[in-house]
């Protein structure tokens, strides 16, 4: 993947931000509208820290707002390696099922700027893709640190006993 | 084109200028988040202000986008979005109208609207989100439905062929046919902008799963492909490609060159005028 310049690199980095915020702020509303408060907490927090991210490059790069982004971001996957599946939620889901949702997002992060760090990209590109797969790395670990604490789904957990597929 | 544009050097818009305060009640996953997502970022693309644009439906869990949407919006009756954006476009065709329409409520109790739409040619933009299932009302199979698709409403499948809208809507006239999938919701996007752009019915059938009634349909992401080859603006071309079509192939398939319907006569007479032509 062709990536010319540091502000090229930056920019993508911060569109891949800002959509996989976006997707998790998407994916707590759709489960506050179903009553699924704990998990639309989870999803909120994992917004806000994407968001965060999103700032930190806009300070580091002294951006005011958001960077020309380049056309349709170029993606080689169908969405921003960060971003959620949106296919991927459940009205039922438990939070570990969140948690297991963010732990291959980021993991898929790390990978993407471990990609761009290996590939034939100026100095100053390779240095900043390291960076970013080390933070990435460090999400990971967070996360799967998260996972501890948080409880397994219960068997079933996707039992409706009122359940959408009514047949009569 | 008759679209509306905004003036050289009004302020942009974002996508989410065009989301209304109305949180959407599909279930969590539904492709048609993304389409939603996808058609509020096309008009920001487009330039376009919400309040030179309509939506409108029929009903299903698809046909509740308007309300989501700052445009105009009409939420109408089962199958019958066409007819009404028909004559929206008809008597204002400086306004933007999208028609949002499922498998069933477009290709079913719609289909003979569908053919005429794309016969009359009007500058609309037609989007259906088929997820070859009637999802609003649990589940019954529609006519995108896989002939062997078993469930507990249509045990063994129905055993019908399916309905192919793409090749239906290039024999009957449609001057603009593209397929895109709502997981790649800026792909999706693209796609309707460039529909939106192009003069005529331009129909964008979008791959939307059902993840509750169709579970399986998350594999979509691992099926769809973008078109090998350039859209065509050969309709004998075009035609042998979407008749061999695995379903899959997404991006432009079909860009005619019909000029889109005008109305006779400027469309501008008075009712006197119109009146005398039916007097002997
Ligand atoms: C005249 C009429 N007939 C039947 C219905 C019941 N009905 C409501 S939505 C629907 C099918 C919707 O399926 P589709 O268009 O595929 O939309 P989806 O819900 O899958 O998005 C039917 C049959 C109705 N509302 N009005
Ligand atoms: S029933 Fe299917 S189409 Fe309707 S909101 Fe749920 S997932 Fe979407």
């Amino acid at each position: 993947m062709p990536v010319p310049s540091l502000e090229d690199f930056m920019a993508r980095a911060y569109a891949m931000e800002l959509e996989a915020n976006e997707r998790y702020a998407q994916f707590a509303e759709q489960l506050d509208t179903h009553n699924n408060r704990e998990v639309a907490q989870m999803f909120r927090k994992l917004a806000a820290v994407e968001a965060l991210h999103a700032k930190r490059i806009l300070e580091e790069m002294g951006w005011p707002s958001m960077p020309a982004l380049p056309p349709a971001y170029a993606w080689e996957t169908l969405e921003a390696p960060e971003t959620a599946a949106f296919d991927e939620l459940h009205y039922l889901m438990q939070p570990m099922h969140a948690l297991e949702i963010a732990l291959k997002c980021e993991q898929q992060a790390q990978k993407y700027f471990e990609d761009i760090a290996a590939g034939d990209v100026p100095p100053a590109v390779k240095q900043a893709a390291l960076e970013m797969a080390d933070e990435e790395r460090e999400h990971v670990q967070l996360i799967r640190d998260w996972m501890k604490r948080v409880p397994q789904p219960r068997p079933n957990w996707d039992e409706d006993p009122d359940p959408p597929r009514v047949t009569e | 084109m008759g679209q509306r544009v905004n003036a050289p050097g009004a302020p942009m818009l974002a996508p989410k200028d065009f989301k209304s305060d109305y949180k959407p009640v599909w279930c969590p996953g539904c492709g048609d988040y993304s389409v939603l997502s996808a058609i509020t970022k096309a008009l920001a693309m487009l330039a376009l202000k919400p309040e030179n644009v309509a939506v409108v439906s029929g009903i299903g869990c698809s046909s509740r986008i308007p309300a989501y949407t700052t445009c105009y919006g009409f939420h109408g009756v089962h199958g019958r979005a066409l007819p009404v954006a028909t004559g929206l476009k008809a008597a204002r065709p400086d306004l933007t109208v999208l028609v949002a329409s499922g498998d069933g409520d477009g290709y079913s109790i719609g289909g003979n609207h569908f053919l005429h739409a794309c016969r009359r040619n009007l500058d609309l933009t037609y989007i259906v989100m088929d997820n070859h299932v009637y999802g609003m009302t649990k589940g019954q199979p529609s006519p995108t439905t896989e002939p062997d698709w078993s469930s507990k409403l249509a045990p063994g499948g129905t055993g019908l062929r399916e309905f192919h809208p793409l090749v239906i809507a290039l024999a009957s006239g449609a001057n603009f046919i593209a397929r895109a999938y709502s997981g790649d919701p800026n792909g999706c996007a693209a796609l309707i902008a460039e529909a939106v752009r192009h003069p005529g019915f331009s129909f964008v059938e979008v791959l939307s799963p059902c993840v509750t009634f169709r579970p399986e349909q998350r594999e979509w992401k691992t099926m769809v492909h973008p078109a090998p080859v350039a859209a065509t603006d050969d309709p004998g071309r075009a035609a042998r490609r979407l008749m061999t079509d695995d379903g899959f192939n997404v991006g432009v398939l079909y860009k005619g060159k019909r000029p889109a319907y005008a109305r006779a006569n400027g469309g501008n007479q008075t009712v006197e005028a119109l009146a005398c032509q039916f007097r002997a």
